[in-house]
């Protein structure tokens, strides 16, 4: 693979904020009009708290992707995850806003005694001070500890997949199979040692190719 | 759909109906899939006709209905109902229908018997949610009720919405409508009544016990372990913005008719 210079251009970047954004502003207009269905707040909350889901899970395939199948996507590695977190809090907001309509004593209510919103409201609280430091200040500033701290998307990933499945009733196949892929990205991490311990013996008996870091 | 003929009842409310695009695109009927949308999309091919409903058990003159027959023959009357899910949501429905009492009856219920029982067809091939890897519940759904509550004036069999037959989607050609409990206990589509001497099983309390209980009354008081029900919000009525939630009333509204019936129950306990 061509080594790329340093001084690229941001576009793509800038590209996949504005489209990740998009399902967001297109569900509020399809609101707006009245053409969201019967429950059209539940309807949008829903589908923002799946956007949130599908970008944690997009930011989880970025590592595998280029340990298994060498596809390296990491440059936006911290938009999917900052978008994520804009999904969760927008999420939150319009439960909050729309749905609750800002009735602060029922949403702590929901927050302490219903499990599944507990879940979920632990899942964006552990998601601030990952957005909060996805920038290369505070990547230079926390050294190995930036490492370890985002580290934490594992456990929010594995919150977002639990808060879908017990916020609705019976099994039906999508938050299940939501479920599933978090389970499999989540596993992945644990096998990783192992395979790319493996991969890296066969490698260098068989070529010495060198790795970088 | 077809007209029906139907007087005005006693029971109605002055609450702004809910629009019947909303009434028939946002349903729980699990056999044509888990999404509110799936029924109206999924329902197509199900024949609602010819049907027979069989009334058996406990009872002197056990009996099969035709539903033609029904429509033909049984004092249809509009009932304007709220209905409240057990999801937090709500709707006003204007049902026309006939007490299920007036069903019992004609069948001659025995003395033991102490509950009814009602049973959903079994259709796999026209019920997509019927067949599967995937299934959400172990079918055919079955409801009941204590045989008191089933008597009660305002627990009607229901064979249509807005002036016409029921549209698959909302249990065509007959279903059960209670409306002081969640809607999970108006069992859609019915083929067979049972009267028993026992409380019969229930589908969503085979499915999760802790969460659905046998009474199913709209209570405020007892919240489902996963989320309040002391709000609910009215379908089709808030739009997007400044939704409010309005509070749910016990027994959905309905105590005045209905709480005598529980004299003495602990409501927590028999959720």
């Amino acid at each position: 693979m061509a080594r790329r210079t340093k001084r690229r251009s941001d576009a793509p970047i800038w590209m996949l904020y504005g489209a990740g954004l998009l399902p967001a502003l297109w569900g509020f207009y399809l609101g707006s009009i009245g053409e969201l269905g019967a429950d059209p707040v539940k309807e949008f909350e829903h589908r923002l708290g799946l956007w949130a889901l599908r970008f944690l899970i997009l930011t989880l395939m970025v590592s595998p992707l280029r340990e298994i199948f060498s596809i390296n996507l990491i440059r936006y590695r911290r938009a999917l995850g900052l978008l994520a977190f804009y999904y969760v809090a927008m999420h939150f907001s319009v439960y909050m806003i729309l749905d609750q309509a800002l009735d602060l004593n029922a949403v702590i209510a929901d927050i302490i005694k219903r499990p599944f919103i507990t879940i979920g409201m632990a899942s964006l609280v552990i998601l601030i001070p990952l957005a909060v430091t996805s920038n290369a200040w505070s990547i230079r500033r926390l050294g190995r500890n930036w490492v370890r701290l985002h580290r934490l998307i594992y456990v929010a990933a594995a919150g977002g997949a639990i808060h879908f499945i017990l916020s609705v009733k019976s099994w039906p196949a999508e938050p299940v199979i939501y479920a599933a892929i978090v389970a499999i990205l989540l596993a992945w991490r644990i096998a990783r040692p192992f395979f790319l311990k493996r991969r890296r013996s066969t490698r260098t008996s068989a070529t010495r190719q060198p790795r970088s870091a | 759909a077809e007209v029906l003929k139907a007087k005005r009842g006693p029971y109605a409310t002055d609450e702004e109906l809910t629009p019947l695009k909303d009434v028939s695109t946002y349903n729980n009927f699990y056999e044509f899939g888990t999404d509110k949308a799936d029924p109206a999309a999924n329902s197509g091919n199900f024949k609602p006709k010819p049907w027979r409903v069989k009334v058996d058990g406990l009872v002197s003159k056990p009996a099969e209905f035709d539903i033609e027959d029904l429509i033909a023959t049984m004092p249809l009357e509009e009932r304007i109902y709220r209905m409240r899910c057990v999801e937090a949501w709500s709707m006003v429905i204007p049902w026309t229908g006939f007490q299920l009492s007036e069903l019992l009856k004609k069948v001659e219920p025995l003395s033991s018997a102490k509950y009814v029982a009602f049973e959903t067809v079994m259709r796999p091939e026209e019920m997509p949610g019927q067949q599967g890897v995937f299934q959400a519940l172990d079918w055919p759904y079955v409801e009941g009720l204590r045989l008191d509550e089933a008597m009660h004036p305002l627990t009607i069999l229901a064979v249509g919405l807005y002036g016409e037959t029921l549209p698959n989607q909302n249990g065509a050609p007959i279903r059960l409508v209670v409306p002081w409990k969640y809607g999970f206990k108006g069992i859609k589509s019915i083929v067979r009544i049972s009267l028993v001497d026992k409380q019969p099983p229930t589908s969503w309390n085979l499915q999760n016990a802790q969460e659905y209980g046998f009474y199913a009354n709209v209570n405020p008081e007892v919240d489902h372990p996963r989320w309040s029900q002391a709000t609910e919000r009215r379908i089709g009525e808030d739009g997007f913005f400044g939704s409010g939630r309005r509070k749910t009333l016990p027994f959905n509204g309905y105590g005045e008719e209905v709480a005598s019936l529980y004299t003495g129950m602990d409501l927590k306990a028999n959720y």
